[in-house]
């Protein structure tokens, strides 16, 4: 990639302040056509808020932006989608009880005798969507597909309406190795075309894969920017961290099984994953493995009760139980901690700490509320062990960036002490720094004797903390590994025995 | 704690006072109050006592508005509350058992229009449009389609007598506000409903039993319902199921509105709602004291309300907040020249 002298997009000393936060600092980027320019940094560095402030989704308080060398200054995101940039947000923003086509076509509708052509719209979304390697039915609701396709669905529109800039803020984060190839080579051909590509994400693999430089912010400044041809990792990770980042444990800890807690005899609900027998111990991590759509999420959900199972059985220390709801399952001490934080896990205009101290409130009940002081105690405790980043306990949750908030979801359901914990994706969205201190956590939670079910796409860090991993695919287990099974070719080569790789 | 309430009220107090400040320059005489006969009179007097059905109304109003639903039922349970007590009394029943059998009614219709919502998931717009709908021919029903009149003094108290000088409804929809207010913030049941109000989802799996909060926000209405049904009732001295409670409903979700709770659910507060039934029987004073011909009454209710919302809508708080503010409080100064200077760049 030569960078020509002209950048296509250069901010110059951009500022944002929140009450009780400074977000950005004077920043400045430039962006070269042809570039894969990767954001880096740790949770609340402030990637988001600066894209926001380039496409005008917020309202920036000093700095300028060039395109082209002419000055622009977008009110909101339609702006400066119709200056060329092409943006997929973090929390990505589509209508969900619109069908995938009107997603993918909102605002550039086909039209013929002034009415929407429909029939062209879906002709042209399946073309689209077929270049992401998605075959699915475009006139159906979006809602009615998964997080990992309407992620692709963004990205797809974000793409076909992109002339000049493509911002893209975290958009592997729900995505498989071989949607994120095809994304790849989307972007790929977008900079041959000129296109610059922004490019935010927690995966430093994937930042050294596809991006020519990168650019580093640590508490709302800049830190550098670095071609990355000749950087090292570390190098890039202390620069983001401030720090050297100290190896999380790699060995896998030699867990201390105790007596089983919970056994499930052909557990399962129709339509959504076939039976299976699962036993859980004491002090164990049962590690989920499996493409998108196998069935790691449906598997954790029949478990929790929030897709109560329709057939099969289940024993928590020896005694029958029926789970039919996430609040039975809570009562019987098992947390979910969920895999799409937006619409499963946080409650937006609550406050951080009353988020905290949901699922522990309503467990208790309501007519024993928790005290204000003991909330804000609790609270303020997971706030310094998970190191959340943010200006008040009393800020509503959505205004924290998207790790802060995975971190707070994850304090919610510590606070319940639960005896059975199910995490979703734990680490997703969360920076390098505290994805190993998450990983230690969950080692530190198993000593402790807490039986714990990890449903990850992060096959090295799902060996490293579990101690048996069961392998999913179409919604089925197909094979459990254990001990010295374990490794990721062996995890690998099931996920694939019958190829097929479906969304 | 209070300092945040009286934030939170603050936009209410100011447009309750510029309205009763209208009320006094239409008629200088609306602050005098008189004693007669063990009881007080007033205009001011009159907006707390006219305003108790709306102002009984918007406090069960709120709670349903907080979890993203409606209640369009509570005008038409007015009337079935009305003519049940009128019933229950004109039969021999005495005024105690006429207002629990009314309650009972509203709770019955709570229940119904919570089942439908929580339970078999029917839109609440569409679901409490049943009880809208053929609440008033049950009414009707219930009087055999007269107006049914009474003379029991006990019942006619709670609408027309008055308690160390005051109206009782005036103490009926505090003591209802005050105490569904305490119960909601003194337990947890506050922020549950206002979760379920903003993702429903994250809520229940959660943990929270949005099912019975649900029903139990709705049979909150109801109950509200049937006293304001009740204290109209007992005003007329006769139940009229045609009339009682007429587009009531409308009023009601009119002041949860000018209270600033939001219509699409999550945070509330009952004390604005309450302030927004007073805002609305004000406004009414003001087109009353004013003289104008009554043709007029509704057309100006429309436009005061216009401006009312006008006021707080969003764009326009934003402008207030930003003529305020026009220089940002944490800002070096270099950054503010440069962010004026980037203004006039794009203005020219
Ligand atoms: N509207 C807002 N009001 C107040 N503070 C805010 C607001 N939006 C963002 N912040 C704060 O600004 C900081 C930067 O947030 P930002 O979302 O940009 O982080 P990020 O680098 O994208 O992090 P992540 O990797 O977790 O997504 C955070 O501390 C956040 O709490
Ligand atoms: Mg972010």
């Amino acid at each position: 990639m030569s960078t020509t002298p002209e950048p296509v997009l250069q901010a110059t000393g951009v500022s944002k302040f929140f009450p009780g936060a400074i977000a950005l600092d004077d920043v400045s980027l430039s962006l070269y056509p042809g570039e894969v320019h990767a954001l880096l940094g740790e949770n609340g560095a402030g990637k988001s808020t600066l894209i926001k402030c380039l496409t005008g989704a917020y309202k920036r308080d000093a700095g300028t932006i060039l395109l082209d060398g002419k000055e622009i200054d977008p009110r909101d995101p339609q702006g400066s989608l119709a200056l060329g940039i092409g943006t997929v947000y973090q929390e990505v923003n589509l209508l969900s009880n619109m069908t995938v086509a009107e997603n993918l076509f909102l605002g550039w509708q086909p039209m013929r005798h002034g009415m929407i052509n429909n029939r062209e719209m879906v002709k042209r979304s399946k073309e689209v969507l077929s270049g992401f390697g998605l075959d699915i039915d475009p006139s159906q609701l979006l809602s009615s597909y998964s997080i990992a396709i309407q992620q692709v669905v963004a990205i797809a529109r974000a793409v076909e309406l992109a002339g000049k800039v493509l911002i893209l803020d975290e958009p592997t984060a729900s995505l498989d190795r071989e949607e994120i190839d095809l994304l790849f080579s989307v972007v790929r051909k977008l900079t041959e075309r000129g296109l610059a590509v922004v490019f935010i994400t927690h995966f430093l693999d994937q930042v050294f894969e596809i991006s020519d430089r990168a650019t580093i912010l640590r508490n709302g400044r800049i830190v550098g920017t670095r071609e990355l041809a000749n950087a090292t990792q570390t190098e890039i990770v202390t620069m983001m961290l401030g720090r050297q980042l100290e190896e999380a444990k790699k060995e896998r800890g030699k867990a201390v099984i105790g007596e089983t807690i919970l056994e499930l005899k052909n557990y399962g609900r129709r339509g959504t994953i076939e039976p299976f027998d699962m036993i859980l111990h004491k002090g164990e991590v049962i590690g989920l493995a499996g493409l998108l759509g196998s069935g790691r999420s449906e598997t954790a959900g029949v478990i929790f009760g929030s897709t109560p199972a329709d057939q099969g059985t289940a024993t928590l220390n020896g005694e029958a139980i029926k789970i039919d709801s996430p609040r039975s399952s809570i009562h019987l001490g098992f947390g979910l901690c969920p895999e799409d934080r937006k619409t499963d896990g946080i409650v937006g205009d609550l406050s951080v700490r009353e988020n905290i101290i949901l699922s522990l409130q309503a467990r208790r009940g309501w007519t024993r509320p928790i005290s204000r002081a003991k909330a804000e105690k609790i609270a303020e405790d997971y706030v310094k062990k998970l190191d959340i980043r943010l200006a008040s306990l009393d800020m509503p949750i959505r205004l924290l960036s998207g790790g802060n908030q995975q971190k707070a979801l994850l304090a919610r359901w510590l606070a319940t002490e639960p005896d059975i914990l199910i995490l979703d994706e734990p680490t997703r969205g969360i920076d390098v720094g505290a994805h190993a201190e998450i990983i230690e956590l969950i080692q530190t939670l198993r000593e402790q004797g807490m039986a714990l079910i990890v449903a990850s796409s992060e096959l090295e860090e799902l060996i490293t903390y579990s101690s048996r991993i069961v392998v999913l695919r179409d919604r089925r287990q197909v094979k459990e590994l254990q001990g010295d099974e374990i490794s990721i070719g062996a995890i690998v080569r099931s996920i694939a025995e019958e190829g097929g790789a479906q969304l | 704690m209070m300092g945040g309430t009286l934030r939170r009220i603050a936009p209410q107090l100011i447009i309750l006072g510029v309205v009763i400040l209208l009320n006094f320059i239409v008629f200088p005489g609306f602050f005098s109050i008189e004693f007669q006969n063990g009881r007080l009179f007033g205009n001011i007097i009159d907006v707390l006592n006219r305003g108790a059905p709306v102002a009984l109304l918007a406090t069960g109003m709120t709670l349903v508005i907080a979890t993203k639903g409606i209640d369009l039922s509570v005008g038409a349970v007015m009337a079935i509350a009305g003519a049940v007590a009128a019933s229950v009394v004109t039969a021999g029943g005495g005024w105690f058992l006429a207002l629990l059998a009314a309650l009972a009614a509203g709770l019955a219709c709570g229940s119904w229009n919570g089942i439908l919502v929580a339970v078999f998931r029917v839109q609440p717009i569409v679901a409490t449009l049943v009880l809208m709908v053929a609440g008033r021919g049950i009414g009707q029903l219930i009087t055999e389609g007269k107006i049914m009149t009474f003379n029991d003094p006990g019942l006619i108290h709670l609408g027309a007598g008055t308690i160390l000088g005051l109206p009782t409804p005036v103490y009926i929809w505090v003591i209802m506000g005050g105490l569904i207010t305490y119960v909601v913030r003194r337990t947890a049941l506050g922020m549950l409903i206002e979760s379920i109000g903003i993702n429903e989802t994250s809520s229940r799996l959660a943990g929270i039993n949005s099912r019975v909060l649900l029903v139990a926000v709705y049979l909150v209405t109801g109950f509200c319902a049937a006293l304001a049904g009740v204290v109209v009732a007992a005003d007329i001295k006769g139940a009229d199921a045609n009339n009682a409670g007429l587009w009531m409903e409308l009023d009601a979700i009119l002041a949860v509105v000018i209270g600033g709770n939001s219509l699409l659910g999550g945070r509330f507060s009952i004390i604005a709602s309450l302030l927004g039934a007073l805002i609305i029987q004000s406004v009414n004073s003001v087109i009353l004291l004013s003289g104008m011909p009554p043709e007029f009454n509704l057309v100006i209710k429309a436009l005061l309300i216009i401006v009312i919302l006008f006021i707080q809508s969003p764009a326009v708080q934003h402008a207030i907040y930003l003529f305020r503010a026009s220089t940002p409080p944490h800002a070096p100064n270099e950054n503010g020249a440069k962010n004026n200077q980037t203004a006039k760049e794009s203005l020219s």
